[in-house]
């Protein structure tokens, strides 16, 4: 390995500038890894080449768990452990007495996929009280659009910031 | 990049860049408060205190300071209740129905709507918390095993369902609410120029730089939340309902309950967006992105959910009839003609009349016009929980047992109180909070805003000539 990574940032004003300005300067060379923006631009997955988030598939998975867990809370409580008779409508099988349980079957399949998924967003993307941003530029969550470059071997930050430029940039660091 | 019609009124009005929105929004934040704020969030305090005595009082002393009897054992509490969480759902209907609808107004009004589906809420709890009357054992309803032996809850239940229902309510709610504030807060955040400021909103940013694998993923978790939240508003008052309609009391016993209480619940909700956001652009200055467009979307929910109530209300009385059940004519015979007339007719006049009048463009557009038949609609809806638990309960199968029920002091003060708890909350939120989503509103000036809008239609008239 050699040194420590270096990167360069080129700063935007526009957001499909940024969307023509990474197949540009991955042609000339550049290795694009990242944009920071205001909000999100559509798009830019794919000019990227970012993998489609798997995060729905996860909330799925959680939600079939909290529609489990309800239905063995449900028949552990009401049905083996306390069979209840109500009206003359004895709960003595589960099958019988679904239909009375779905809201909650319901409910819980919604609790635990909603928050099963927000708390993997949050920890897959590194997002919890306390953790210190790293701030590029204080303008990037304002109009502006900062695009990471990591400078390979043999390429000079000059000629970077130079492609930059002439990629629409307004200015660059790093 | 989206692309709209020209045809489309803008929803972004003047000189807007993406810059200028960052301004206007976090300008009350920024800012001090004018002394309408401090009059209004003095008034909602002395209630919210208020609310805090009365409720007090209550538990410390018992039901009995309620005017509720033998007969009438639900009346103000749960008629409070259910208005309070049908004022909750028009702030879900807009940020998750009308994202899957992909409707781009919905985008200067969701993050208000959802503060306010959060308060209602939290005002819809604590009613059924002081109703239980011993609120230290409110914990009983949870699927725990009692100290008194191995009985567990009855999930057969309505009740139960309505404990699930509304907690995940309010928490999904809240964590759909909260997950579109991070980006917003890290705007607040960056433009921090005091320190104390700066803490706060790293805290409450999570950290948040807005990368693009950061993006995508919000945008799904999003796209996600608003489709699992879709069906859970639609329980919610479904179920509330249900706490009615599984009984045998005439008049709470009709399969209609579920469609008819949600579509009331959006109806009283979106009443209460205009009533609060009528007042909120003027105070915070965002006339240009809550635009006359906007309140007019807003009022065509009305009427169409108004027309839904009323069309209910009269199924309800055709059934009774057709269902040749004299307990159940008697309900709704006694509903239109007996003692509670007063409150029914309020209700129809308010929830089935006025609404009709947004039928003319010029009403849908009027600001004056809108505000005060949202006020009618809140009364109205307020007056239909009423009628149906009260006049329902007051003559029930035995003659003698009758009775009326009058509400005391307590009662019309935990309501009051509640009032100033949901005020204080939303006028802290107006203060602390950005109050329209920037990060979402900002994706759509290239293709809703005036001044691009007016630049296409140039560019098309070139074109032709």
């Amino acid at each position: 390995m050699s040194a420590a990574k270096k990167f360069i940032y080129g700063i935007f004003n526009d957001d499909e500038m940024v969307l023509n300005a990474i197949p540009q300067l991955r042609a000339q060379g550049l290795n694009v890894k990242d944009v920071v923006s205001p909000f999100p631009i559509h798009g830019i997955d794919e000019v990227l080449g970012l993998k489609r988030t798997r995060i729905s598939i996860c909330c799925f998975i959680y939600g079939m768990t909290g529609s489990c867990l309800a239905m063995l809370m449900i028949w552990y409580m009401n049905i083996f452990d306390w069979p209840m008779d109500i009206g003359g409508k004895p709960s003595f099988a589960f099958y019988k007495n679904l239909p009375a349980y779905v809201p909650i079957i319901f409910e819980s399949t919604v609790l635990c996929a909603a928050h099963g998924m927000v708390i993997t967003f949050y920890l897959r993307s590194k997002l919890l009280p306390g953790v210190e941003p790293v701030i590029l530029d204080p303008r990037q969550a304002d109009d502006h659009f900062v695009m990471t470059v990591q400078v390979k071997e043999g390429q000079s930050s000059e000629a970077i910031k130079g492609m930059f430029m002439q990629a629409g940039a307004v200015e660059t660091k790093g | 990049m989206q692309k709209e019609s020209n045809l489309r009124p803008p929803l972004i009005l003047g000189d807007k860049t993406w810059h200028s929105i960052t301004e206007d929004v976090c300008r009350p934040i920024e800012g001090k408060a004018n002394k309408w704020w401090w009059l209004a969030f003095s008034f909602s305090l002395a209630a919210f205190i208020w609310w805090l005595i009365v409720v007090s009082y209550t538990v410390g002393t018992g039901l009995g300071v309620w005017g509720l009897n033998k007969t009438v054992g639900w009346a103000w509490d749960i008629t409070n209740f259910v208005w309070w969480v049908g004022i909750g759902h028009a702030g879900t209907l807009i940020s998750a129905i009308l994202l899957l609808f992909r409707q781009k107004w919905r985008l200067s009004i969701n993050r208000s709507a959802e503060a306010m589906t959060i308060f209602a809420v939290i005002c819809a709890a604590s009613f059924i918390v002081a109703h239980m009357g011993r609120p230290w054992v409110a914990y009983w309803p949870l699927p725990l095993a009692n100290q008194f032996g191995s009985l567990w809850v009855n999930f057969n239940s309505p009740l139960v369902w309505d404990v699930f229902a509304i907690s995940t309510y309010f928490s999904v709610s809240l964590v759909f609410w909260y997950t579109g504030l991070i980006p917003d807060f890290a705007v607040v955040r960056d433009r921090a120029k005091t320190k104390a400021r700066k803490f706060w909103y790293t805290i409450l940013s999570f950290g948040w730089t807005g990368t693009a694998k950061n993006w995508q993923r919000f945008e799904e978790v999003s796209l996600v939340l608003a489709g699992i939240s879709t069906p859970l508003v639609l329980s919610v008052h479904s179920v509330v309902s249900m706490d009615f309609a599984t009984s045998v009391v005439p008049g709470w016993h009709t399969t209609i309950f579920p469609p008819y209480f949600v579509a009331g619940a959006i109806f009283s909700g979106f009443a209460m967006v205009q009533t609060l956001l009528i007042i909120t652009r003027k105070v915070l200055g965002l006339e240009e992105y809550i635009t006359v467009y906007h309140i007019d979307m807003m009022n065509r929910v009305i009427l169409i959910t108004g027309s839904i109530v009323g069309v209910a209300y009269i199924t309800e009385f055709f059934i009774a009839w057709y269902s040749g059940v004299e307990y159940e004519q008697y309900a709704f015979i006694n509903r239109a003609t007996g003692p509670y007339w007063w409150a029914y007719w309020s209700m129809m006049t308010c929830n089935v009349i006025t609404p009709q009048l947004f039928w003319s463009k010029r009403l849908r557009e009027s600001i004056f016009a809108t505000f005060i038949i949202s006020i009618f609609v809140n009364v109205g809806m307020w007056f239909e929980r009423f009628v149906i638990i009260v006049t329902s309960l007051h003559r029930d199968y035995i003659p003698s047992s009758w009775t009326m029920y009058h509400p005391t002091w307590v009662e019309i003060g935990i309501f009051i109180g509640s009032l100033g708890l949901f005020f204080t909350c939303f006028l802290l939120f107006t203060r602390f909070f950005p109050v329209i989503a920037m990060s979402e509103l900002k994706t759509i000036i290239k293709s809703s805003g005036e001044k691009s809008k007016k630049a296409q239609v140039l560019k098309s008239k070139e074109v032709h000539s």
